[in-house]
């Protein structure tokens, strides 16, 4: 097994992972806002920070997507060491990961049913800085009005529509993790 | 000093993993409630292991931890749950609601207004707000997803023409965002107005009944009335007798045989800190 | 002057040690092994390892002595610790046609292949207390024979051959796990069999006996009850084949119950199935008796409204961990909720009273 796969995990699980997802639930809580993520090295093109969303959220009761260019060997090897996660296709899949353009169709993700909406799917989104014009947000989590950098808004908004059923954003960049969850009002 | 035997606060690092997930589903869907796989904790079914279970998955080293139970720190049950974080995490513990990171309760939200690095975590017995009108799990998941929340409104109806008032004083449902009927467990419904557009996240944790479910930051909850009985978040009509606050929610103390009684502060850290800012009610020494 | 009780701390920390005093008892009398209450109490053993969900008779044992003896309490010690054990992998399927049995009877049956097998059974003791045991008494060694060194077949497979009974279709799916996700309705039958396995004795008891009496009556015969030891298997990976990892004694029960048919389909016996950890036929026969009314729906009889055929409310209230632990919770304080109460119940008194008056006036 090289030594790849077998490092870049947390060093100290339970304390890491607490505080990893303490920025994840910030960020889902709180959209818009940014908060530091650390403790993970991915294999490459994983951002430090997906890396610790995946070790934090994922196991092997969480059907993995990887979409484009982050499934390689080397990728498919760190998941299944550090999280055991079970790698399958969008639409049955309890997390996604990879850029916007490569998550995209939306369509194909569950996004819950009436009775359960829990059981739809969240996108790990890695972005660069992007350079896009900064949307509006409001709704559960923010006072009067955030404002967040985002890829695109007409599918985040049709998404919003279809609430409480939908899919949750969680954006990833470095070692930097903001979210976006299915009630945000977007424009 | 932590107790090694067990993993930090306690839960192995699976079960937190599928408990926070949970969580997030609940702050993305607020006021729905997650089903979660709730394991059997030290303590008791029915004496905070929802609560207990959400607190172990949110904790960090940094936190500092407040519990209280009935609005006070002392509470037998509230000492059992804070000593477990204290031996199985190792986090700090306190009183004063301002220095707590994490606060979980039981029957209370604290008088003090939260703040944005708080997290309020709930004990809740029963999450289900349409479980006394309707037993069937198998029904009542099926009015949430139809949005049919008209059997609670008749049942609101039927107290206010039998007493002239709706007759629920603590338990008060209320509506979460315009979508979702919610239980804000058994807290009096004097609190109610706290639960909206408050800077903290709250959580809830049903661990018996398997349920979690999350009200973000800035949510809007309103209380169920109609326009002609509004609701009304009354307390018992006097001031704290030991530190003379009139807008606290207050417990009835028996002092004496003949039936004596006096009113005091449900929140101990409230009523204890404007004591020591030299407030004095009219029975204090 | 009212001061707010203070010191939970130390009620707490004494209320620990006057309960470990009562534990002890009189220390004049010797005190209780963990081998002892193991060997000699293995039938309250037996039950805490099924209800507890953890076969480990030494754990159960210590379980009920730290409990004093308060069973329900012993298997809320089992499942706190069991939660808290790492799973290694999942075993074989158990092949109880391959038991050693120590019981096999069937009431169906005058005699059968492998015969009908009574064991260490209290069916036909007279039911008169024994003083010799209040004194220490020797036992009698029990009259020995060689094993059987053949498998026993069930009975329902006797009746199989015949298409008297219904299949019990072989199904490979790997089941939901109780203890792992949250109960959902509508619950298939290995996941109510799961619950029905774990729950509490006496309810499961009485809710067989309501159906016995008229409850969703589905007459039951005990095709086969057999007690005995298994071998438990499993697959190490790393081998690439499956080893033995221990032996266990289970309790299994079939019931023949009453038959079914429609205009295609000729009549037929249809089944019940209980197998419990430990012996505990009771717990055992109850539990085909229940599983078998709850499938009333898939084999299409009526729901006459029974509760033994209301599988919501026989799995929500089955387990005696939850039901022990919510019921005595009320034992928690209350006083803000009651409070409330006070002051709604007051302020409507009031109210009336005001309304009274005024009546009176007019």
């Amino acid at each position: 097994m090289p030594s790849q796969t077998l490092e870049g995990g947390f060093t100290e699980p339970a304390v890491q992972s607490a505080t990893a997802f303490r920025s994840v639930m910030e960020a889902m809580a709180r959209p818009g806002t940014c908060h530091t993520i650390t403790g993970a090295t991915p294999p490459s093109p994983l951002s430090k920070a997906a890396g610790a969303v995946l070790l934090t959220l994922c196991d092997t009761n969480t059907p993995l997507y990887l979409a484009g260019p982050t499934d390689t060997p080397e990728v498919r090897a760190w998941i299944a060491f550090h999280t055991g996660a079970p790698l399958v296709g969008p639409t049955v899949c309890a997390f996604a990961i990879g850029s916007w353009a490569d998550l995209m169709p939306l369509d194909p993700y569950p996004i819950g049913t009436p009775d359960y909406p829990d059981r739809s799917a969240t996108l790990i989104v890695e972005t660069d800085t992007l350079p896009s014009e900064k949307a509006a947000l409001i709704g559960p989590g923010i006072k009067d009005k955030a404002y967040l950098s985002l890829p695109d808004l007409a599918p985040i908004q049709i998404n919003h529509r279809l609430f409480p059923l939908g899919l949750d954003f969680i954006f990833t960049s470095e070692a930097t993790v903001t979210a976006l969850p299915r009630s945000t009002q977007v424009s | 000093m932590t107790d090694q035997a067990y993993n930090f606060a306690y839960l192995d690092e699976q079960t937190k993993r599928m408990i926070r997930r949970a969580i997030l589903k609940g702050l993305a869907v607020p006021g729905y409630q997650v089903p979660f796989a709730s394991r059997e904790m030290p303590m008791p079914y029915g004496w905070g292991t929802g609560g207990v279970q959400v607190s172990a998955a949110v904790m960090t080293t940094d936190d500092c931890f407040k519990v209280i139970d009935q609005g006070a720190d002392d509470t037998t049950n509230a000492v059992s749950i804070r000593s477990f974080f204290k031996r199985t995490a190792g986090v700090k513990a306190t009183t004063r609601t301002a220095e707590a990171s994490i606060i979980q309760t039981r029957h209370r939200i604290p008088e003090d207004a939260l703040t944005e690095s708080q997290i309020l975590v709930y004990q809740v017995p029963i999450p289900e707000p349409l479980r006394f009108l309707e037993p069937r799990e198998s029904e009542t998941r099926k009015m949430h997803s139809l949005e049919e929340y008209g059997l609670m409104h008749v049942k609101l109806y039927e107290d206010i023409s039998r007493h002239g008032h709706i007759a629920t004083s603590y338990a008060y449902p209320v509506k979460v965002e315009g979508r979702y009927v919610m239980d804000p467990s058994p807290i009096p419904k004097f609190d109610n107005p706290k639960l909206g557009d408050c800077p903290a996240i709250q959580l809830f944790g049903a661990g018996r009944e398997q349920r979690i479910y999350a009200l973000p930051p800035y949510t809007q909850v309103i209380s169920l009335d109609f326009e002609d009985h509004p609701f009304d978040p009354s307390k018992a009509d006097h001031a704290c007798g030991l530190c003379g606050a009139e807008h606290s929610y207050l417990d009835e103390v028996i002092i004496d045989d003949a039936g004596g009684r006096m009113f005091v502060c449900s929140d101990t850290d409230f009523c204890r800190s404007r004591q020591e800012d030299g407030h004095k009610g009219k029975d204090a020494a | 002057m009212y001061v707010a009780v203070k010191g939970g701390e130390r009620a707490i920390e004494n209320a620990h040690a006057w309960l470990a005093e009562e534990r002890r008892g009189d220390q004049t009398v010797p005190e209780l092994s963990v081998a002892q209450i193991r060997e000699q109490m293995t039938l309250a053993v037996n039950r805490v390892m099924a209800e507890g969900s953890l076969y480990d008779p030494d754990l159960a044992a210590l379980a009920i002595k730290q409990a004093r003896g308060d069973l329900i309490e012993a298997i809320f010690l089992i499942r706190a610790y069991r939660t808290t054990l790492p799973r290694f992998g999942t075993s074989q399927p158990i092949d109880t046609e391959s038991m050693a049995c120590d019981r096999r009877i069937s009431a169906t049956f005058k005699d059968l292949p492998g015969g009908q097998v009574l064991g260490p059974t209290f069916d036909y003791t007279h039911r008169l207390l024994d003083f010799k045991l209040a004194a220490d008494s020797d036992v009698t060694e029990a009259p020995q024979r060689d094993a059987p060194d053949r498998r026993m077949p069930h009975v329902a497979d006797f009746l199989n051959r015949e298409g008297l009974i219904e299949e019990a279709p072989h199904d490979d799916t790997e089941p939901r796990d109780l203890t792992r996700e949250p109960l959902e309705m509508p619950a298939d039958r290995p996941l109510r069999l799961q619950s029905l396995a774990r729950a509490d004795e006496g309810f499961i008891l009485s809710l067989a006996y309501s159906s016995q009496r008229g409850y969703g009556r589905n007459h039951a015969f005990v095709g086969e009850l057999r007690i005995g030891q298994l071998a438990v298997e499993m697959d190490i990976p790393e081998l690439g084949f499956s080893i033995e990892i221990g032996e266990i004694t289970v309790t299994e029960c079939e019931s023949v119950n009453q038959f079914i048919g429609s205009k295609t389909e000729p009549p037929q016996f249809t089944r019940g199935y209980g197998l419990v950890l430990g012996q505990s036929e009771r717990k055992a026969i109850s539990m085909a008796v229940v599983d078998r009314a709850m499938r009333w729906e898939e084999l299409g009889e009526d729901n006459v409204g029974a509760p033994v055929q209301d599988t919501e409310f026989v799995l929500y209230h089955a387990d005696n961990i939850q039901a022990t632990g919510f019921l005595e919770h009320i034992k928690l304080p209350h006083y803000v909720d009651f409070q409330s109460e006070l002051e709604l119940v007051r302020k409507l008194r009031r109210e009336a009273g005001a309304e009274q008056v005024q009546e009176a006036a007019e």
